[in-house]
């Protein structure tokens, strides 16, 4: 057994946590940042921690995640780190020459206090940032929020150093996606496309994390949301924020600086809030739907109706980000699959909670919610009473195997098996992979758990 | 001294091109300060006929903004050197972060069924998930009830507490929580004050580590094992089950293995590893402080092998042998040696037609870029350039060096033990004499030659190479295969070049040994003639003018 110190009886915890269901703010930051075209992440800390967030990163894309670092060290620590990110700054646009720089904060930086607005104003001040060229920052404290947190404030902050008010507005739609994959990005935008609504992504990963090869590596790669885009997107006639917690900040904070309306969705995961957003698309372009996308969706309720019967009352066991939780949650609901056990280690809040409670209200059987909980709570759980089916990151594969239970790997981070990054999980095709790769997992169970006399050919 | 003409830097060359305009070239992009710093840490290397190499500058402060392979002083002691003992539980002290990064992502295999009481936490993250509250008003409060609840659930054997940065910061004593832990629990519990911005490395978190091991664990067991020939192994950290193909070869030879520092380790092996008769390091910069310790201490003698290449194998089997001196014992080596080479020596020669001539360059951790040079040396490959990520200037120099080695304040912030001999342990494994004879047939106690001196004239040496010289080098050189980490991986690949990680060994291995170095042949084999560095191209893109010709037709 892997996880053979894990039993069913489940003792109150205050102080320690185990098998985290979560991560810290920077690494967010740093992914979000990545989707800015020619920008450099740049952590303030110790070097330790741009080392593993590049190292966890790097795992789940398997493509290059560059970032530099202020490398403090204990001087730094007791003097503060000016004198390290005025250093950086300037190496970093002499020996990389980025077109901007995103400084992210770390626990070390927030603990001592460290104010990036007053050197950032201070290398400019110097000179250290040559004409046209830009650094932006997010407070990204460690020991608030999540991985989660970080991404919706390096998001946000896109939004308070850019965005700049027109009037009148353009017919350019803002889309926020979340701290999704790019090939999520690249799904939704599609979407967008597919209406004839020109659209600004930001953050936008695609062709930054799931970039080819051609023997010639671009520091800085071909996608990314330009400065100037961001610019623009003060200017557009609404914003789309996708996901609550990692994209409403964002959102609103356009909505309040430049008067860009803005309609917070979930994720459009699945069948019901890919709907949302299509309807809401629809709404904000004044467009008409186009039959392309009637036709995906289509072939989705199709396909749910004829593998309906593998999936009816399955009990299913949820670990991930606040957001996917709730509209794969919705989704597995609609499936009339049972999400009976769902935690996610971002403290996303009481009215999440209560979303999340709504959402699973039509569930016949007993819910566990933990917000926030961690891997081990909710592997006791499973210890109590099992489930059919799990979902979560790479992590989850530890509690899969103990448990002998079918599972499928969602979420952040996965770093044993390809795909995310290419084929998307929003969107109707979305859910149609979401639906093949839970049917794969059930399916290839009851087949290898079926005798001999009741193996069928045709399923 | 003077050096022969042919040796002088300008008339060397690296691969057909001219050493000076090479660091010239490497430099050139840099604000003149970080030039000058990054000028006396790549070095040209040149070998004196009495094995003197030129000094190195290793073990200083990465430049910030400069893009470096490095990680911190927590990964180091934590993710390093603690973690790879699967009966201690290990708790993070610190926001989620290092805790989480931490979890499992390093190979270290382990066989928890090899120790009766079969405990295994390596699988779990522990952390006390620290939130602003407690940067606040501190963090003691919350840690001491961590570790009540992990005795409370787990009922482990022992319990460490690692340091993350804010700890420091906030003025956190995790010292006195664990002795208050310890006396009121009844086992042990020790901390260590990792944090994050110490050092310049992982190399301060090594150093921590050892200290805190040697402490609190080393010498607290004295049961004496059976066994003739007791041996620990420290420094291999049983990455894709290399431990466990060297402590095959141990037994083998009929070696009793009492600990390993710390890979397949327990905490009850290090507990009782003073009862061995001698010391085995592999990975020098790692762990070099226990084995000097525990010689002062307890008086075990300690010799430097490397299991990486099967001729460095058998040589390390041989140097174990000899040190024992037992006519058996030598005779059972010459015969695991004699039935396990043919094979390994019959796949490198099968496929060295392959990788003959082949450059490579490594770029890596504080040994592995030295030890893996062993293993392409088999194949009939070239290492152009190397580097470490972490050491000192004695694992590029030699320890001969040591004496000289100036103490800057980053390094003196790392506490050094002081060591006396134990009134009632201490004893000498070998009289002086004895000692003495050994040396002088070649077996060299407490010493490590390092990297330079076995490296071709002229190979260019880049300490802490950054994200910038390694994008030169490629251009440059455009070597056969480089090696490095995770996060070099694919920068590496994109320019369609094979990257093979020494860290993680891309989740292959065991490596080490012999049935290892047969592993890594292969794996070296497939890496440089994969037939994808041919696919780089489309049709369309390697005959442009052909469509045109069409079009116009």
């Amino acid at each position: 057994m892997l996880l053979r110190h894990t039993t069913s009886e489940i003792k109150d915890r205050s102080a320690l946590m185990v098998n985290p269901a979560k991560t810290c703010q920077p690494i967010g930051a740093m992914y979000a940042a990545l989707g800015v075209h020619g920008c450099l992440p740049h952590s303030h800390g110790s070097q330790g921690c741009y080392a593993y967030h590049r190292s966890t990163l790097t795992r789940h894309f398997k493509e290059p995640v560059m970032a530099a670092t202020s490398a403090f060290t204990e001087g730094a620590s007791v003097f503060g780190g000016q004198a390290n990110l005025l250093q950086a700054i300037d190496n970093i646009f002499t020996v990389y020459e980025p077109e901007v720089i995103a400084v992210h904060t770390t626990c070390l930086s927030e603990t001592i206090g460290d104010d990036i607005p007053q050197i950032v104003n201070k290398a400019k001040a110097e000179g250290r940032i040559p004409e046209g060229k830009y650094v932006f920052h997010a407070n990204t404290p460690s020991y608030v929020g999540s991985h989660v947190t970080g991404f919706s404030s390096m998001t946000k902050a896109m939004v308070d150093y850019f965005a700049e008010s027109a009037a009148p507005k353009s017919k350019l739609v803002n889309l926020i996606p979340g701290f999704v994959e790019p090939a999520d990005m690249s799904e939704v935008r599609r979407i967008a496309s597919e209406l004839g609504i020109a659209s600004i992504m930001f953050p936008d990963t695609a062709r930054v994390l799931n970039g080819p090869m051609t023997g010639k590596y671009k520091m800085f790669p071909e996608g990314g949301v330009t400065i100037e885009q961001l610019k623009q997107s003060g200017g557009s006639m609404g914003t789309i924020a996708l996901g609550a917690i990692a994209s409403a900040p964002a959102g609103l904070a356009m909505d309040a600086k430049c008067k860009v309306p803005c309609q917070v969705l979930n994720l459009p995961i699945g069948l019901h809030d890919t709907d949302l957003f299509v309807d809401t698309l629809r709404r904000m372009a004044g467009v008409n739907v186009p039959e392309s996308i009637d036709l995906e969706r289509g072939q989705l309720v199709d396909a749910i109706s004829d593998w309906h019967s593998y999936l009816y009352g399955k009990r299913v066991g949820l670990v991930g980000d606040p957001d996917q939780l709730l509209a794969l949650a919705r989704f597995l609901t609609a499936l009339d699959m049972k999400p009976v056990y769902v935690v996610t280690g971002s403290p996303a809040g009481k009215k999440y909670e209560e979303a999340l409670r709504e959402t699973l209200s039509g569930v016949a059987d007993e819910i566990h919610i933990a917000v926030p909980g961690d891997m081990f709570l909710f592997h006791q759980w499973i210890k109590n009473q099992s489930v059919d089916l799990l979902m979560g990151n790479t992590y989850v594969k530890y509690i899969a195997r103990d448990e002998d239970i079918p599972y499928v790997r969602f979420g952040f981070p996965i770093l044993d098996r390809m795909g995310h990054s290419y084929f998307p999980s929003v969107g109707y095709r979305g859910a149609l992979r979401l639906l093949e790769k839970v049917l794969d997992a059930l399916l290839d169970r009851k087949e290898r758990d079926s005798t001999d006399v009741n193996f069928e050919l045709v399923l | 001294m003077a050096m022969p003409a042919d040796m002088k830097e300008e008339s060397l060359t690296l691969d057909g091109k001219e050493l000076t305009r090479v660091r010239k070239q490497l430099l050139a992009k840099y604000p003149s300060k970080v030039a000058r710093k990054r000028d006396k840490q790549i070095v040209v290397n040149r070998v004196t006929p009495d094995g003197k190499v030129p000094e190195i500058q290793s073990n200083v402060r990465t430049v910030p903004g400069l893009i470096s392979q490095r990680g911190c002083c927590y990964a180091g002691c934590k993710g390093v050197v603690l973690g790879p003992t699967r009966d201690i539980i290990n708790i993070t002290h610190g926001p989620v972060g290092c805790g989480f990064y931490s979890w499992l992502t390093r190979r270290n295999q382990t066989d928890p069924d090899s120790t009766p009481d079969g405990h295994n936490f390596m699988t779990y993250c522990f952390t006390t998930d620290m939130q602003d509250e407690q940067i606040i008003f501190g963090g003691e409060k919350k840690l001491r009830q961590a570790i009540q609840e992990a005795y409370d659930i787990f009922k482990p054997k022992a319990i460490a507490v690692f340091s993350t940065c804010p700890v420091g910061l906030i003025g956190d004593d995790v010292h006195s929580v664990c002795r208050e832990m310890k006396e009121k629990l009844g086992i042990n519990v020790f901390g260590f004050s990792c944090e994050g911005y110490k050092g310049v490395s992982q190399s301060a978190g090594h150093h921590i580590a050892n200290n805190g091991i040697f402490t609190h664990v080393v010498g607290t067991d004295n049961t004496v094992q059976p066994g003739a020939f007791k041996i620990n192994m420290l420094g291999e950290y049983n990455i894709g089950g290399d431990a466990f193909e060297i402590e095959r070869l141990f037994e083998a030879c009929g070696l009793t293995l009492i600990s390993t520092f710390s890979g397949n380790s327990s905490i009850d092996k290090f507990a009782n590893s003073h009862t061995a008769d001698l010391n085995l390091i592999m990975c020098h910069r790692s762990i070099n402080y226990v084995a000097e310790m525990m010689e002062k201490k307890f008086g075990l003698p300690w010799i430097k092998v490397n299991f990486i290449g099967a001729q460095a194998t058998a040589k390390s089997l041989r140097k174990i042998a000899q040190y024992f001196g037992d006519e058996k014992l030598i005779a059972r080596t010459e015969a695991v040696i004699a039935a396990e080479l043919p094979e390994v020596e019959k796949a490198a020669a099968e496929i060295r037609p392959r990788t003959e001539g082949k450059r490579a360059m490594l770029f890596v951790g504080g040994s592995r870029a030295h030890h893996y040079q062993e293993l392409f040396n088999e194949l009939g490959m070239v290492t152009l350039s190397a580097g470490y990520e972490f050491a000192h200037r004695d694992d590029y120099e030699g320890r001969r060096v040591l004496p000289s080695i100036k103490v800057d304040a980053d390094s003196r912030n790392i506490e050094e033990l002081e060591v006396h001999p134990d009134e009632t342990r201490y004893q000498p494994r070998i009289p002086k004499e004895r000692a003495a004879e050994l040396k002088s047939q070649g077996l060299q106690f407490a010493d490590y030659e390092g990297m330079m001196p076995e490296m071709a004239q002229g190979s260019l040496i880049i300490d802490d190479i950054s994200q910038h010289e390694t994008e030169k080098m490629i251009a440059m050189f455009k070597p056969d295969i480089f090696c490095a980490g995770i996060k070099e991986k694919y920068v590496i690949q994109k320019h369609g070049i094979p990257m093979k990680q020494l860290h993680s060994y891309d989740y292959g291995g065991p490596y080490a040994g012999f049935k290892g170095a047969i592993n890594f042949y292969q794996e070296i084999d497939r890496m440089v003639g994969s037939r994808v560095w041919s696919y780089l191209k489309a049709p369309w893109q390697k005959n442009p003018e052909l469509a045109a010709k069409y079009a116009c037709d």
